[in-house]
């Protein structure tokens, strides 16, 4: 059944390593990890621990330097430059800690991006657009620029940037890093909601405990190594 | 997907105000500083050359003395001519079409109660031929008057602008010193020389009365010669210099009292003088076209860590490296263009106000403003394009982070 078809990630033996000689920085070190489609995984870890880059790699925003990478059963190190901008386009969308919009765009145009390079027509790329900015409760802001958007509000547009391509998988870089607590709450019960409904899968970089709560498995990186996975209260009451 | 890169790229313009305003205003001065400073340059040479034309190519000047242009030997005596040598000129050279004596003198004329300062001429009909230079109202002298020595005058456009305004002068008498000169004719306008005198503030008199009432005397200092038009100037200006050696009996080896100058040649020197004049301007215009340039780059390279940012967030929702790319030429160039055609149009503008007040011809070439408009806009796309190529090539996560 499930364990026929391949799982939605998989890295063997992934090594990434920044800088020569002296200044040689091995940032991942042997990760096997394993995500099936669904599941929303948070990784947490010290500074350095890898984390970031880990989810840079999975992203397909930085190549590894050695080890395997499978992505819904492709070979991603066998995919030159534009095949994994393709990857990106149609599979993947981004969160940032930083958001990441564009400051001379509005929220609507931000949204609206990774539709362009879809190829998508003008009217479809609004409808699209707009149904996202519907989703995470900013359609009334299409057309504010994010300036002009509190943090909070900035990080659902980009949210929104995610979701407008219909992603297979959202990867999130410490997306409530630049938030308050309440902000926060928010940001991840949208996550949570927006997982359950759409059979997505949510990968997300953490250094909060309560962030990381709402996931429901949890990888503990150390020293570019995966020290601990262990599935949170939540998810054992997925899985039960 | 063309249509949809160039309304990507116009958006980016509008939205990226104040940068597309700095990058497009060093395209703008560039182009229209070179046009501008060309066309001038340009357009002042044309007016020499027409200027020259104007006194008449084939017209050959002499005076008494030697060359004032090179160093003054101790022989020379200043010999002037006399009426006699210029009728001898026409009659004995076959390569001379006519001949006139041209007397000159500043003194003021005198209408009414209006009192003007004029240069007052000495001339022959001849000289009005030699010159080209048509009586438009009235009639040229008598051969009579020429004879006699009558006191009639012909008025340039000025001086009759100045008695008459827009009256017929024509019958009326002017006062010339203590002469009281009958007006006869008017000439037609000629406007300023290359030297900025006003060559229609003057009034002519046959040159027997300019001998006898105001000069006093029977010298000749000045002979205008209007060469034969299938004859080259150089063989009738030898032509002239024997005969003048002959009739002042000068000895072989001796060097001539009196100069004979060639309009033509006048005419090339005065080409090469406002020729070197726009090469300057150019050297100038080029150097603000090279400051405008490097204005262009500057502003580029500054906006490369704002774009470079951009680029990352662009390839990270999946753009290929190609379509940025794209999108980045188009915008330069249609920046590029824009500065370029404001260029242009400012520049011709300014060609063409400055050729108005300075009553020059406006002439402008279209090699400098496509040149001047290719320099610019290479810049500005070869600035444009390249930091975004190397942005392009970076992983997406070092494009993201370059904050």
């Amino acid at each position: 059944m499930m364990q026929d078809s391949p799982p939605l990630i998989a890295l063997q033996g992934i090594t990434r390593v920044y800088g020569q000689g002296e200044a040689e920085v091995r940032a991942l070190d042997g990760v096997d990890l394993t995500i099936r489609t669904g599941e929303f995984v948070a990784i947490m870890g010290p500074s350095g621990s890898g984390k970031s880059t880990a989810l840079n790699v999975i992203g397909c925003l930085d190549p590894p330097t050695s080890g395997r990478y499978l992505f819904n059963g492709v070979d991603v190190a066998g995919l030159d430059r534009d095949q994994r901008a393709l990857l990106r386009r149609h599979y993947l969308g981004f969160v940032f800690q930083g958001f990441n919009l564009l400051p001379r765009a509005t929220a609507l145009e931000n949204v609206e991006l990774p539709l362009i390079y879809k190829g998508l027509s003008r009217a479809e790329r609004h409808d699209r657009a707009m149904r996202a900015l519907d989703q995470v409760g900013l359609s009334g802001r299409s057309h504010h620029d994010p300036s002009e958007l509190s943090g909070g509000q900035q990080q659902r547009v980009a949210i929104a940037r995610a979701l407008a391509g219909a992603p297979d998988l959202i990867l999130a870089d410490e997306p409530t890093g630049n938030l308050d607590t309440h902000r926060s709450v928010e940001i991840m019960e949208l996550l949570g909601q927006l997982r359950a409904k759409g059979g997505l899968t949510i990968v997300m970089v953490t250094h909060e405990d309560d962030m990381a709560a709402y996931a429901d498995r949890i990888i503990w990186m150390v020293d570019g190594r995966i020290a601990r996975d262990t599935p949170t209260a939540r998810g054992k009451s997925h899985a039960g | 997907m063309l249509v949809e890169t160039i309304r990507l790229a116009l958006r980016a313009i509008a939205r990226n105000v104040m940068r597309s305003i700095l990058t497009v205003l060093g395209v703008v001065i560039g182009v229209a500083a070179v046009i501008a400073m060309v066309t001038v340059g340009q357009g002042s040479s044309e007016q020499v050359t027409r200027d020259v034309a104007k006194l008449g190519t084939n017209v050959l000047m002499i005076r008494p003395g030697q060359n004032t242009m090179g160093p003054r030997s101790s022989v020379t005596s200043e010999r002037p001519f006399d009426l006699g040598d210029v009728a001898q000129i026409i009659r004995d050279l076959p390569q001379v079409e006519t001949a006139s004596a041209a007397e000159s003198r500043q003194m003021v004329a005198v209408f009414g109660n209006i009192n003007h300062r004029t240069t007052v001429q000495g001339v022959g009909n001849a000289y009005l031929v030699a010159t080209d230079w048509p009586v438009i109202l009235g009639r040229s002298f008598l051969a009579g008057e020429e004879q006699a020595g009558r006191a009639v005058c012909i008025l340039g456009q000025t001086v009759r602008e100045t008695f008459f305004g827009a009256a017929n002068p024509v019958g009326e008498k002017i006062r010339l010193k203590t002469m009281s000169c009958e007006v006869i004719g008017v000439l037609d306008s000629k406007g300023a020389s290359s030297f900025g005198t006003d060559q229609d503030d003057t009034v002519m008199i046959p040159v027997r009365t300019f001998q006898r009432r105001i000069a006093g005397s029977t010298a000749v200092n000045m002979i205008y010669v209007a060469v034969r038009e299938d004859v080259p100037t150089d063989l009738a200006r030898s032509a002239i210099e024997t005969l003048l050696r002959d009739m002042r009996r000068i000895d072989p080896g001796e060097e001539d009292d009196f100069n004979v100058i060639d309009m033509k040649q006048l005419a090339t020197m005065l080409t090469g003088i406002t020729d070197v004049l726009t090469g300057l301007l150019a050297a100038v215009a080029a150097v603000s076209l090279l400051v405008g340039g490097i204005g262009i780059m500057n502003i580029m390279l500054v906006s490369v860590t704002e774009r470079t940012h951009e680029i990352g967030i662009r390839l990270a929702v999946g753009a290929q490296a190609r379509q940025v790319l794209a999108q980045f030429l188009v915008e330069a160039i249609v920046l590029s263009l824009m500065g370029g055609i404001l260029g242009i149009v400012l520049g011709l503008s300014l060609a063409a106000a400055a050729a108005r007040f300075m009553a020059i011809p406006y002439t402008p070439d279209p090699l400098v403003v496509i040149g001047a408009f290719a320099f610019s806009a290479m810049v500005g796309v070869v600035f444009g394009y390249l930091p975004a190529r190397r942005a392009a090539r970076l992983n997406p996560i070092d494009a993201l982070r370059h904050q």
